[in-house]
């Protein structure tokens, strides 16, 4: 980068008034929509009280264990089918360019209409999915969203129907920088498929693989639309997570509540970010509008 | 010898196929089964089968014209997400532009200090941000406006608006910035005749990722604005949901028309969206 080391050209001192005029509507949107709000929605849950009332919560407990499985478990799970569909989708074929274009597509859409979509076809009675199994076995599927433990699986079937497709691509984008002789040379020396992985793909990738597992991991504690719109937090607000249960305190004008869960989600988020924003603000990871 | 490698080279493609044929239908029976009950009537819908039959485009007949009272205010709430997502568009256009300038070519000072403060918005997850910017677009009696839900998005798509800026406009020469100051040239000069027509690329990406934040967004959405008549069409759809019996025949042509315009212009400028916007749009 040619900023961080060239030497800084003089700039007089009417470029600062201008540069501040110039960031100021930035600044003021983040004031009075970003900082005031969140010192605000702070002073709200200031009361310990409330965090004693949250914490006797049943279904507060319930939620934490849900998103601690949904970042733990979904996420990796994700992550680890991204790392396998990359490899895949390097391959160079004709139809594969081809699949590789549809395999976007859940990306490019907007989740509402195709997670409606999936709920649709998990209904019990009219439902495609049991219907094919009523005709394939003459017997009933299951009651998919009724029960806790389907319906949360579920979810996190959505949520990475949602967002594998971007991370997959990143994945290709990290794998087609490794170079091509490195294969060659490790394919006359007789390395097997998983020798090359472990030994070529595997180091080169890892850095990025990690990067983007925080980053996803992050975004995935405010899922609210896999959770929300599939399942309701239902059956009986046992596959809540924390992104949903503050809203649904939100509703029943628990602010307090409300406030007080994102407050307790902040002690796993602020290092999660704290990491990004100085990995970001020092270098381009790959990946990051610098993609090549 | 030859015969053996073509053996093993017809292995590698039924392996390469059988990874293939799920992934398809993977990502195709969702939307598929949306575009099947676009197609159908109720019956042919409810009945469980995997084509539509008969084929009807009556549905959308009763989209369109608003024939179903779900769908009263469709057009209304068409222009309300247009509305919206242009909004949002332009106006981080010209903040994230503005700002994006003063700290890379300007060197404004605390311009680092601003870059982290808009990283750090940019990383918290939108959902938690939620609550208060609601409570906070109560206290400034905006809620169950348009402009509630446009300045909510221009706040959470221009952290990484500017970002993306940044990092092009830092690729730009130093000499640029040189000649300018030799010439005597103010900082508006520079800005409007050497900076916006070198970053035209980054700006059409960065205006669309703004839009379809927007356009898509759907928790924010149903929070700030109520009255039925200006919600966008996200809420709309969510608000199928609000009844026992359904049109889902209805709701998913909704939904597939919803869908279209973000589908058409992804594809349009895939080359934008791929290289610069990674990051960015995931975040829903």
């Amino acid at each position: 980068m040619t900023t961080a080391t060239a030497p800084q050209a003089f700039r007089p001192a009417s470029w600062n008034t201008a540069g501040y005029l110039m960031v100021a509507p930035y600044v003021l949107v983040f004031l009075v929509f970003v900082l005031y709000p969140v010192c605000y929605g702070l002073w709200l849950a200031r009361s310990p009280a409330s965090y004693v009332k949250l914490f006797s919560d049943p279904f507060f407990l319930t939620a934490v264990f849900n998103t601690a499985l949904f970042v733990g478990v979904v996420v990796n799970l994700k992550f680890l089918i991204a790392l396998f569909l990359s490899g895949f989708f390097v391959h160079d074929r004709v139809w594969i360019r081809w699949l590789s274009v549809l395999f976007i597509l859940p990306w490019a859409v907007p989740s509402i209409p195709t997670i409606l979509s999936f709920r649709f076809m998990l209904n019990p009675e009219w439902g495609v999915i049991n219907s094919v199994i009523f005709k394939l076995t003459a017997m009933d599927g299951p009651n998919w969203l009724n029960d806790r433990w389907i319906a949360f699986s579920m979810a996190g079937l959505v949520h990475i129907w949602k967002s594998l497709p971007f991370w997959t691509l990143i994945l290709i984008t990290g794998r087609l920088a490794i170079s091509k002789d490195l294969y060659e040379a490790a394919a006359v020396d007789g390395a097997s498929r998983w020798q090359q992985f472990q030994w070529i793909t595997w180091p080169s990738l890892k850095n990025l693989f990690l990067t983007c597992t925080i980053l996803s991991m992050i975004w995935t504690l405010g899922d609210f639309n896999s959770i929300y719109l599939l399942t309701g937090g239902g059956p009986g607000d046992l596959t809540h997570v924390l992104a949903t249960l503050g809203i649904r305190y939100l509703r029943l004008d628990q602010l307090d509540l409300s406030m007080a869960t994102i407050v307790v989600a902040m002690p796993l988020v602020l290092p999660l970010v704290y990491f990004m924003v100085k990995r970001l603000s020092t270098d381009d990871t790959p990946g990051h509008g610098d993609a090549k | 010898m030859k015969k053996r490698f073509t053996s093993r080279k017809l292995f590698t493609e039924a392996g390469l196929l059988l990874v293939g044929i799920p992934v398809f239908l993977w990502t195709i029976a969702p939307i598929y089964h949306m575009l099947l009950f676009a197609l159908s009537t109720k019956e042919g819908a409810f009945s469980g089968r995997l084509w539509p039959q008969p084929i009807t485009f009556q549905n959308f007949d009763f989209v369109f014209n608003q024939k179903h009272h779900f769908l009263h205010y469709f057009w209304q709430q068409m222009g309300s997400s247009l509305l919206i997502a242009f909004a949002t568009g332009i106006i981080t256009l010209v903040i994230a532009t503005g700002a994006a300038f003063a700290i890379s070519r300007l060197k404004v000072r605390g311009g680092r200090t601003i870059m982290n403060m808009a990283l750090f918005t940019y990383f918290i997850p939108a959902a938690f941000l939620a609550v208060p910017m609601y409570k906070a677009m109560g206290t400034y009696g905006l809620l169950n406006s348009r402009w509630a839900m446009i300045l909510a998005m221009v706040t959470l798509a221009s952290p990484y608006a500017i970002w993306v800026l940044k990092q092009a406009s830092d690729r730009l020469p130093v000499e640029l910035d040189e000649a300018a100051i030799m010439d005597g040239a103010t900082p508006w000069q520079l800005f409007r005749l050497v900076y916006l027509p070198l970053m035209v690329p980054s700006m059409v990406a960065i205006g669309i990722y703004a839009l379809l934040l927007a356009w898509n967004e759907y928790l924010y959405a149903f929070l700030l604005m109520s009255n039925e008549k200006e919600v966008t069409l996200a809420v709309a759809l969510g608000l199928f949901m609000s009844a026992d019996d359904s049109p889902w025949e209805l709701l998913m042509t909704t939904g597939f028309i919803y869908a279209l315009p973000p589908a058409a212009i992804y594809y349009t400028f895939k080359k934008y969206m791929v290289s610069g916007l990674t990051a960015g749009a995931v975040k829903s």
